[in-house]
């Protein structure tokens, strides 16, 4: 059977989030109560989640979330990784057996440092090394993957429900101060765990729902770049998207909106004189990485998430607030089951990028 | 005895029965074909001279007159056709080169037809464009850019020039003097009205038609004919020539009986004289020299005005492409082998150059394995038939399309191939006053502005189809289209999957 990324699978979906602006740290828990109910927009072939803050006894190595296939693979790639990292501590990431998820591949974690020579050999600032050990093991080491390599925070994900998947995790026992997840219903079977979602370079995660129509004029584009879309899926292509036009390029995140789901030219003809300026500048700048189709995400990064429609909103997405707590999902309910009064619950228009960050970002390094 | 060794190609059919003898073709066919019998009192016509442009069929009022392929046949053989007998004979008459016009007409394979355009069902909603927005703009130029900000954070929006163009499709370069003054004011009218561009070919742009520089494109090619100051002041942009699909590899030859002294004028020549331009550009024998004359149309515009090189499709075509993609050029405009001509050798015509399918195709992969797709925008043309052929490449990598034969048979063309003799029946590729006078420039531009406007309409629907509401998402889309009856090398050098594989 082909493996994800040797074709392209379109999924219907489920995303929800949550932040706690204060810092607080909550249990998974919350996020998994809050998937839960969106059952039906699952169809047991993936789920994930991500957390952030969730090791702050570790806040400055990188944790490496990786799947092996066989214990053979795990032993070419620790080798791999001893050549580029001094591994501060690793260990097989702890599960609950539970009937309902089955196959899982060996699933390990390692704290990293990159080993400062290699590093300044390199010439490649931090975060570039890292991502392109990432993306060799990813591409090179087969029967290994990479999908969670950010600091402080961390991706689980696998084949079945995404609630079970999170106690398969047991996420209850993990503390972050926001937390995204996802519910997959592929149209075609994956049988691997690479496939789910979110998916994650460095501290920068996507969950997705949808499927985008301008997939492979975005692919080619970022390619050209040193991206390679192993995975084909669009949950990849818009990481990519997004880490280059804010780590590469310098755009912030409302302008990666203006980007990805830029208003139509005739709507910008009516905004003010400085908006026009930026948003037709930003059109024109990056038109291949316009992105068409029905999608809405939720971007999570160190600090913060992000939500974003398609320019049509042909996907649901819903926001809310309580106090320093603040949701995006895509039903209400989802948002409701753990949170039931709420501030203030709004529907984004298509393109309006909703940014949810902590009061004191720097707090959270 | 004078033996005539060919014989017609067409006969000239009359319905006796229908025919009033107004003697209306007599006067509509410059060729000569018709005239009346005053003897029998009837109209006759010299076959001969027929070239099958249908203007006499077109206008006659009672409908008499049909055209056809002659039924005339030599001893059939697989491997001698009639025209190729036919060519053999008029060169041991002439001791001369084959002329013809417009694009090669031969039957070699073509791949726009071979190219399936995927819709959205289920996952994905296709969109209705009656009822959402639909973007079909398209901007040409470079886009490389740099993000700097100012003092307060503010993007610096500064943009290397850039052509904005409602519709993703231009008229291509067709000069004055091998088309008519009204061929270039219908041309320029639309444009206008249409909010895109028209390209003066390389004779030079009529003085009345200065008012249009918005959406005038300027052709310096190697005859740098009517290239002063001015000519580059009133240009949208600036096409530099080195090569045209029809005749990749040699010049231009304009012959005398079309150069008018209004053409003379414009060109910059002396009347009665041949235009000839040469084959290379002679102060461009190597990728260096074509950027130095890049920079000096730049710098002689004050870098305000994007400048476009078109060549022909060769099959060296990906590494001409990478080399101009880094000559400072913006545009780089691919012509195909089938692209239309005024006059070319038809040896050179029918043998020279490859498909603009898959020059293009290459040259889109190659400008992206070497990062520097962004440095310049990819305009093809010969032979865009339709929207459809439109949208397909554009799927491929192109940002927009030249079309030249599609706008003239707007204009009434009918194909016959004979522009090179200057007796144009629809009076588009003449200098003949009466003829000229044929073409009404404002009902040609309305027939072209209808041309392009429905072509616009047909895009958004395919684009609706597929879910996609912007061609910049269409652009290198690749996985929105399938091949069907193709080989698998011709599969790998378009980078499309063959019809039936998912995605
Ligand atoms: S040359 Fe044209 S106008 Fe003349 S007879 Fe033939 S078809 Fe008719
Ligand atoms: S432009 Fe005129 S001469 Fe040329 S092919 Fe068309 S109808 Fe014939």
């Amino acid at each position: 059977m082909l493996k994800e990324g040797q074709y392209r699978n379109p999924s219907g979906c489920a995303v929800s989030a949550v932040i706690d602006r204060s810092g607080k740290p909550m249990s998974g828990r919350r996020m998994i109560d809050s998937i839960a109910v969106m059952h039906e927009r699952s169809n047991g072939l993936g789920g994930g989640f991500a957390g952030y803050g969730i090791y702050p006894d570790h806040k400055e190595l990188y944790a490496f979330h990786l799947f092996f296939d066989d214990r053979l693979t795990r032993k070419n790639t620790e080798e791999y990784i001893l050549r580029h990292f001094e591994i501060a501590y690793s260990s097989e990431i702890q599960t609950r057996k539970l009937p309902t998820v089955t196959d899982e591949p060996i699933i390990w974690r390692y704290f990293l440092a990159p080993l400062p020579r290699k590093l300044a050999d390199s010439h490649l600032d931090e975060r570039e090394y890292v991502a392109r050990c990432v993306n060799f093991i990813n591409a090179r080491i087969g029967g290994a993957y990479v999908f969670s390599s950010g600091k402080n925070m961390g991706v689980f994900k696998g084949v079945g429900y995404p609630e079970d998947i999170g106690e398969f995790y047991r996420l209850d026992e993990y503390e972050g101060y926001s937390w995204t997840c996802h519910g997959r219903y592929p149209t075609n079977t994956p049988g691997w765990w690479g496939g789910a979602h979110p998916f994650g370079l460095l501290d920068c995660t996507i969950v997705h729902n949808g499927e985008i129509s301008s997939y492979d004029a975005n692919r080619r584009y970022i390619e050209m770049f040193g991206y390679k879309c192993t995975l084909r899926t669009d949950t990849e292509v818009m990481a990519y998207i997004i880490d280059y036009l804010v780590r590469k390029m310098g755009l912030t995140l409302r302008e990666v909106a203006k980007v990805m789901a830029p208003s139509f030219w005739k709507t910008i003809a009516t905004k003010s004189e400085e908006e026009q300026r930026e948003e037709i500048f930003l059109r024109k700048a990056f038109p291949s990485l316009l992105v068409t189709g029905p999608f809405s995400v939720v971007v999570g990064y160190e600090g913060g998430i992000m939500a974003l429609n398609d320019r049509l909103k042909l996907r649901s997405t819903v926001c809310a607030e309580k106090g320093d707590l603040a949701f995006v999902a895509s039903e209400e309910s989802a948002i409701r089951r753990i949170e039931p009064q709420l501030d203030k619950v709004w529907a984004p228009a298509g393109g309006e990028p909703v940014v949810f960050e902590l009061h004191d970002k720097e707090a959270s390094k | 005895m004078k033996v005539r060794y060919i014989l017609p190609a067409f006969e000239v059919l009359r319905d006796e029965s229908k025919c009033v003898n107004c003697r209306l073709c007599e006067r509509e066919c410059a060729n000569g074909v018709h005239s009346f019998d005053s003897e029998r009192g009837r109209m006759i016509a010299n076959d001969a001279k027929c070239v099958d442009c249908h203007r006499c069929v077109c206008t006659c009022p009672t409908g008499a007159l049909k055209i056809a392929e002659t039924k005339d046949v030599y001893r059939s053989n697989a491997n001698w056709s009639r025209a190729a007998i036919d060519e053999i004979y008029r060169q041991a008459e002439s001791g001369g080169v084959l002329l013809s016009s417009m694009g090669n007409p031969d039957t070699y394979p073509e791949f726009w037809n071979r190219l399936l355009i995927n819709a959205s069902q289920v996952t994905n909603p296709p969109i209705d464009p009656l009822r959402e927005p639909m973007e079909t703009q398209v901007r040409l130029g470079s886009g490389r850019v740099k993000i700097e900000r100012d003092e307060n954070g503010r993007l610096k929006t500064a943009l290397p020039p850039q052509l904005e163009l409602q519709v993703p499709v231009m008229f291509s370069a067709m000069s004055y003097g091998s088309v008519s003054y009204n061929v270039h004011a219908a041309l320029a009218r639309a444009a206008k009205e249409l909010g895109i561009y028209y390209n003066t070919g390389e004779g030079g742009l009529h003085r009345d038609l200065y008012g249009y520089g918005d959406h005038t494109i300027v052709q310096v090619a190697s005859g740098r004919f009517g290239v002063f100051r001015e000519y580059l002041d009133a240009a949208a942009a600036i096409e530099i020539k080195m090569g045209q699909g029809a005749k990749p590899g040699i010049g231009g030859h304009l012959p005398a009986a079309k150069i008018t002294p209004a053409v003379a004028r414009t060109r910059m020549i002396p009347e009665g004289s041949d235009a000839i331009s040469p084959a290379p550009h002679h102060d461009i024998y190597s990728i260096e020299d074509l950027r130095q004359l890049v920079m000096s149309v730049k710098e002689a515009t004050g870098c305000r005005k994007p400048v476009i090189v078109k060549v022909a499709a060769v099959h060296n075509i990906e590494a001409i492409a990478s080399g101009i993609a880094r000559s400072g050029a913006d545009v780089i405009a691919i012509d195909g082998f089938r692209g239309g001509t005024g006059a070319a050798p038809t040896r050179i015509r029918d043998n020279v150059g490859i498909p603009v399918e898959l020059a293009l195709a290459r040259v889109d992969d190659r400008l992206r394995e070497e990062g520097v797709r962004d440095n310049v925008s990819i305009v093809v043309g010969g032979s865009i038939r339709s929207s459809a052929d439109m949208l397909k490449a554009i799927a491929l990598g192109a940002d927009a399309c030249y079309i030249g034969t599609a706008a003239l048979i707007s204009l009434g063309c009918h194909l016959c191939r004979s522009c090179h003799t200057g007796i144009c029946n629809w009076g588009i590729a003449t200098q003949i006053p009466d003829l000229v006078a044929r073409l009404d420039p404002d009902e040609g531009a309305r027939r072209l502005v209808n041309l392009v406007t429905a072509w616009k309409h047909e895009l958004e629907e395919m684009m609706g189809c597929m879910g996609i509401n912007s061609v910049e998402a269409l652009r290198g889309n690749r996985l929105m289209l399938r091949g069907i009856g193709m080989t698998e090398s011709e599969l790998r050098l378009l980078g499309v999957k063959p019809a039936g594989e998912s995605m």
